[in-house]
């Protein structure tokens, strides 16, 4: 990579060269054995004398000054130089790899590094094993994970994504980056097959993971999708006993309103029954919630249609029992939200809506306050 | 500052991390808006405003999205950024954000809120910009606001106060702006839609306790703000903390306004745009001043410039410009 030859008296400093990273440390070239290789300035080397450095051009009266280390302003000296000459050579390539270590967000080298890629014909299968470790080294870094894309791209050859990004995985289960890159990788080159397996297992190593729950409809979605009703019998199914094992967990409880919400809670039978159920040992705010989308979801099909006003109001009722439950006891951090939706509801489900039925009001007031005691 | 963000911008257009280096959307994006704060005639006039709109035409993607920069990556920040410095400058011609929003909109999930790109996690940032870049659009009510709603209070942590940036995440301070941000876009959009019963005092989130998190938890003892204790302090997670703060401070809509400051006097910040993020009398004075100027014939269509990109190996699986 860097080329070593006279020993060098630099002392280690402390680097400002990564941008928040206070402790990454300048590595001066391996030091295995006892003679330890020394890091030479582009500007003592003798095959770079023909170039003139370029430094960075601030303006006359710099801000925000960035402290950059005597090695990171040589390197990207001579960056610039070769940026500005266009140059296309072996020691290009060579130096943005130095370039890319002290700052591997710096996207003008990487778009440059592919520039030369291109034009010096480079073997594109020892690019893989070089953004490999990059990124294993930065995983959460943009431009490390765009760059991949862009080789397995070129060689047209995803053969070694699923496992590699599995492996990242492994190390951070959440990494947005990784999951982006997968789900390029499974939709570009159709590689679904084994994919909901891969969920399963993550999920059961966490059941809370929400990247790999997203995950999970993303492959559904995709495939049999969620109109098949064998599908949602099973993923309810699923989501239940996730449920049981994990009360608390909101990804459960968000994948199951997700995944029902366009063909209405209320239009699957028993479900509101097995919740009901649920709330005796398994309550949670989620569960209530659900509770309240369901009723909610009713009150919606079943809006000014006829013969339904009794049942209506009792639904609106447990409804905004649901409400009050939320906001003043068991959700308090959200009261604003519970306390607008109750109101919201109220207002377009209430009595005092445009049919303004005299009826209707009587009936209402005369609602037996010991329904109240339900929910608690 | 306006000379150095001078010597940040391209010459092909557009802002650069730095002098010499390749214009990107997002120090794009903080570039006006840092000029735009200055305010002054010479801050808007670094904007060379022709070569910004043929910078974000050269960025457009046949399916509605941006690339962050030349050769670079899709996500919905680009549109956001886009859209931001577009509004601002007064450079929004007819068909720059043609099929921009259908493709934000397929960016909202079965959570209820927006991933980066469309299939992934709902997610703070990503939300926020697809949310913010539709109210520029003026297409925010395409969007399933209630899910949304339900979506993003949900990310208010009941023990911390501050908010999570995915479901099951844990919190960080950043997101007192990109999550409770949103409550004021939605806020405003839900009674554009005819939502009659919107608080009139407080946004939909806990103020109290939000404002709580970043002054007890967020603050270094020698100045700046952070992600959660123990996290090292940095301009970012400065910014947005506080722009959080100033969210939570103040409560405002057409007619009504209330403020909750938590502590001293002194801890009041001057109110924040939710859409820009920078003070709504600096998005006035920009956009008044912008306006007087025409929107620049854009003899360009949208398309990398010939020579900027390698052009990749013939091989048919390659997609548009990525």
């Amino acid at each position: 990579m860097s080329s070593a030859e006279e020993p060098s008296s630099e002392a280690p400093e402390v680097k400002e060269h990564k941008e928040f990273d206070v402790e990454a440390e300048d590595h001066f070239g391996d030091s295995y054995g006892a003679e330890p290789t020394r890091y030479i300035f582009y500007r003592d080397r003798k095959e770079w004398a023909d170039l003139e450095p370029v430094p960075q051009d601030d303006g006359p009266d710099p801000v925000v000054k960035i402290a950059y280390s005597e090695k990171f302003a040589d390197v990207y000296d001579y960056f610039r130089a070769l940026l500005k000459k266009d140059e296309r050579s072996e020691r290009a390539f060579a130096l943005t790899a130095d370039a890319i270590e002290l700052n591997a967000a710096n996207y003008t080298v990487w778009h440059y590094r592919r520039v030369l890629l291109q034009a010096l014909s480079k073997d594109l299968r020892e690019e893989m094993k070089y953004i490999t470790n990059i990124i294993e080294d930065q995983p959460k870094n943009y431009q490390v994970w765009h760059h991949r894309r862009m080789v397995v791209e070129w060689l047209n050859d995803p053969s070694e994504e699923l496992e590699f990004i599995a492996d990242t995985l492994s190390q951070d289960a959440k990494n947005y980056h990784a999951w982006q890159h997968r789900q390029w990788v499974i939709q570009e080159y159709k590689l679904w097959d084994n994919e909901l397996e891969f969920v399963e297992n993550l999920l059961v190593e966490d059941v809370r993971n929400n990247s790999a729950w997203n995950q999970r409809h993303f492959v559904i979605s995709h495939t049999t999708g969620f109109s098949d009703p064998a599908v949602v019998q099973r993923e309810i199914q699923y989501c239940l006993n996730q449920i049981r094992k994990a009360p608390h967990n909101e990804s459960a409880w968000n994948y199951l309103k997700g995944m029902l919400q366009d063909r209405g809670l209320s239009s699957r039978p028993g479900l509101l029954e097995k919740v009901l159920e649920l709330k005796e040992t398994h309550c949670s705010p989620y569960l209530l919630a659900f509770l309240f989308d369901c009723y909610e979801d009713a009150l919606e099909s079943s809006f000014q249609k006829e013969n339904m006003e009794q049942e209506q109001k009792e639904t609106l009722k447990k409804a905004l029992e649901i409400c009050e439950l939320l906001a003043q006891e068991k959700d308090t951090i959200r009261k604003e939200y519970w306390q607008f939706l109750g109101r919201s509801v109220k207002n377009k489900y209430g009595g005092n809506g445009p049919s303004n039925d005299p009826v209707a009001e009587e009936v209402k007031q005369s609602v037996p306050v010991s329904e109240a005691q339900e929910i608690s | 500052v306006c000379q150095f963000l001078a010597h940040c911008q391209s010459p092909t257009g557009g802002f650069a991390g730095g002098p010499g280096q390749h214009a990107h959307l997002a120090p794009t994006y903080a570039a006006v808006n840092a000029l735009c704060i200055i305010g002054t005639e010479e801050a808007y006039s670094v904007i060379d405003r022709e070569k910004l709109l043929d910078f974000l035409w050269s960025l457009k993607q046949p399916d509605g999205s941006f690339v962050m920069h030349i050769g670079g990556e899709v996500d919905v920040r680009s549109a956001y950024c886009a859209a931001s410095v577009a509004s601002l400058t007064n450079i929004m011609a007819p068909k720059l954000f043609e099929d921009t929003t259908n493709w934000i909109l397929s960016c909202q999930n079965w959570e209820g809120g927006l991933s980066g790109v469309p299939g992934l996690e709902a997610h703070g940032g990503y939300t926020f910009c697809g949310m913010a870049a539709l109210v520029i659009l003026g297409k925010e009510h395409m969007l399933d606001l209630k899910a949304l709603l339900r979506w993003v209070v949900s990310r208010q942590m009941r023990f911390e106060g501050g908010f999570q940036g995915r479901c099951n995440k844990l919190v960080d301070g950043c997101y007192s702006f990109w999550q409770a941000g949103l409550l004021p876009l939605l806020h405003r959009a839900l009674f554009n839609d005819g939502e009659s019963e919107l608080s009139r005092q407080w946004w939909m989130f806990d103020q109290q306790a939000l404002q709580e998190y970043i002054l007890l938890c967020c603050q270094n003892p020698t100045g700046g703000l952070l992600d959660k204790p123990g996290k090292s302090r940095d301009f970012y997670h400065t910014c947005y903390c506080l722009s959080g703060l100033s969210i939570a401070q103040h409560f405002g809509n057409m007619e009504h306004y209330h403020e909750v400051i938590l502590g001293k006097e002194e801890n009041r910040l001057a109110p924040t745009h939710p859409v820009y993020n920078i003070r709504p009398e600096k998005v006035a004075q920009a956009v008044q001043h912008f306006r007087r100027l025409s929107v620049p014939d854009s003899s360009r269509q949208a398309g990398p410039s010939a020579d900027s990109e390698p052009s990749e190996p013939a091989s048919p699986s390659a997609g548009p410009q990525s």
